[in-house]
């Protein structure tokens, strides 16, 4: 078949949270051009299972590219090297016959390693439940037309409320610092009306909260904004700064 | 919330380390165009490095500003740093930037290393030149000039005689590199630090902010290498 691939993988492997990993190569001769990124680990799990081996453990769901859930560093590119695109919607069709790919899971410390590629991103979900929230009753669908909101706000609110919690832009930063993730809700909610009476609180808390996590600092180096699949603008952590200075002169 | 525990968060160490930053460009450039002064003879510099000299009260006080900032920008972006190694225990065995809006340079990566280098070099380059020959606590008769009646420190004698030595002269040029490399993603990195970004404005802001810090070095680089050379 015409499309027929051979691709070498080297996958990081690793039994459990604390114990030492490395990297396993694998050939996977039957790869083809159609298929995606994930589908290529399916197809090599599939190997290992009829060898009697354990399978390669990633995480997925949707495989649209909206849900957030799939996420490996590909090549040394936080979900591959095709931009604005998670790596469950990266198809093989960008590899040549004979590549070798090397996929290695998000490392962070705010991130642990659960087993191979998979990590605990919980961090995220209590940086969220620390602020990212509004207590504002937005009533019924009708009422949301009653509220009105220049497009222009609507509209970037909209551009930061895309993240899908993946993870990529900790993943992508040199200091994996979790700012993106953070400040894309920040800012979001920083434009609506319904967002705030807590718009002081929040941005206090969610910083804290990131720090807590054990992530580090951002050093302005956009490396988040150019791997996030969603292409959430570092706009938004100049955003986050600014409403943390005036939560600070309150 | 107390401004020390602010100061301390993620987002106030950024906050110091770019008004810091933004000070000492100022701080660079006012001294860089200072330098050029040398340009115009070496009575005229003795007669700027004398006026200043002379501002006493207000010397002081801007030296004990620049001091306090060098030291709030050396901690933060040692704490940033150091910050990184705990926050990413185990590195990737294969990494590489994606490029695009991606404003990761050799710049950016080296931030750590460019500035150690300098804030060695300050100190050195302030025992050389401030506290040097004919300079405080290290008065020389053979270091004073007399211009229209008032005597000053020659202070231009010490600087052709620094720039004479040509490993004095490629230490500083290559230090200025340094600082132009330190500058690049510096200025840029203070104004979205301090939440002045638009993104449409960020390009040109990287832009200018490269080519004021080149500007900044060419201008320090260029009087020690005339000087080199005898062209002046």
């Amino acid at each position: 078949m015409a499309n027929s691939m051979n691709i070498t993988l080297k996958v990081w492997r690793q039994a459990g949270p604390d114990v030492k990993g490395g990297f396993e190569t694998y050939q996977v001769p039957d790869a083809n051009a159609h298929m995606s990124f994930l589908e290529l680990l399916d197809v090599l799990n599939e190997q290992l299972i009829k060898e009697g081996n354990d399978p390669v453990e990633f995480d997925h769901d949707c495989r649209e590219g909206i849900c957030g859930s799939c996420g490996v560093v590909i090549d040394g590119v936080a979900h591959g090297p095709q931009k604005r695109t998670a790596c469950c919607q990266l198809h093989m069709r960008h590899y040549r016959d004979g590549d070798t790919i090397v996929i290695e899971p998000w490392r962070a410390e705010g991130f642990p390693i659960i087993k191979d590629l998979v990590v605990d991103r919980s961090a995220f979900d209590r940086i969220i439940a620390s602020g990212g929230y509004i207590s504002a009753n937005t009533g019924a669908a009708q009422d949301a037309n009653s509220l009105p909101i220049a497009k222009a706000d609507a509209d970037l609110a909209m551009d930061y409320a895309t993240c899908i919690g993946c993870g990529a832009c900790v993943a992508a930063c040199p200091n994996a610092s979790a700012s993106l993730f953070t400040a894309a809700k920040i800012a979001q909610l920083s434009l609506l009306p319904q967002g705030d009476p807590e718009r002081k609180t929040r941005v206090k808390s969610m910083v804290d909260q990131m720090a807590e996590e054990g992530f580090g600092d951002c050093s302005n180096h956009a490396e988040c904004e150019a791997v996030c699949p969603k292409g959430i603008s570092i706009s938004s952590i100049s955003r986050m700064r600014r409403e943390y200075v005036k939560a600070m002169t309150d | 919330m107390s401004l020390l525990t602010n100061l301390n968060s993620p987002i106030g160490k950024k906050l110091v380390t770019g008004i810091t930053g933004l000070g000492l460009t100022i701080f660079v450039l006012m001294h860089m165009i200072g330098n050029l002064s040398m340009f115009s003879g070496d009575d005229a510099y003795n007669e700027y490095a004398h006026f200043l000299a002379s501002l006493g009260p207000l010397l002081y006080a801007v030296e004990a500003g620049l001091v306090l900032f060098f030291l709030a920008h050396a901690v933060n972006g040692v704490k940033i740093w150091m910050g990184k190694r705990k926050a990413r225990p185990q590195g990737y065995a294969v990494y590489k930037s994606a490029g695009g809006p991606s404003m990761q340079s050799s710049s950016s990566r080296s931030m750590i290393i460019t500035g150690i280098i300098l804030l060695v070099f300050t100190v050195f380059h302030l025992i050389s030149f401030k506290f040097g020959s004919g300079g405080p606590g290290n008065a020389d008769a053979a270091y004073l000039t007399t211009i229209d009646g008032v005597e000053m420190r020659d202070l231009a004698k010490l600087v052709r005689e620094k720039f004479a030595l040509p490993w004095y002269t490629i230490g500083y040029t290559a230090i200025m590199l340094l600082l132009v490399t330190h500058l690049r993603h510096g200025i840029w990195s203070a104004l979205q630090s301090l939440g002045a970004m638009r993104p449409s404005l960020s390009p040109a802001v990287y832009t200018i902010g490269g080519l004021l810090g080149l500007g900044i070095g060419l201008g320090f680089i260029v009087m020690p290498l005339a000087l080199f050379f005898g062209w002046l």
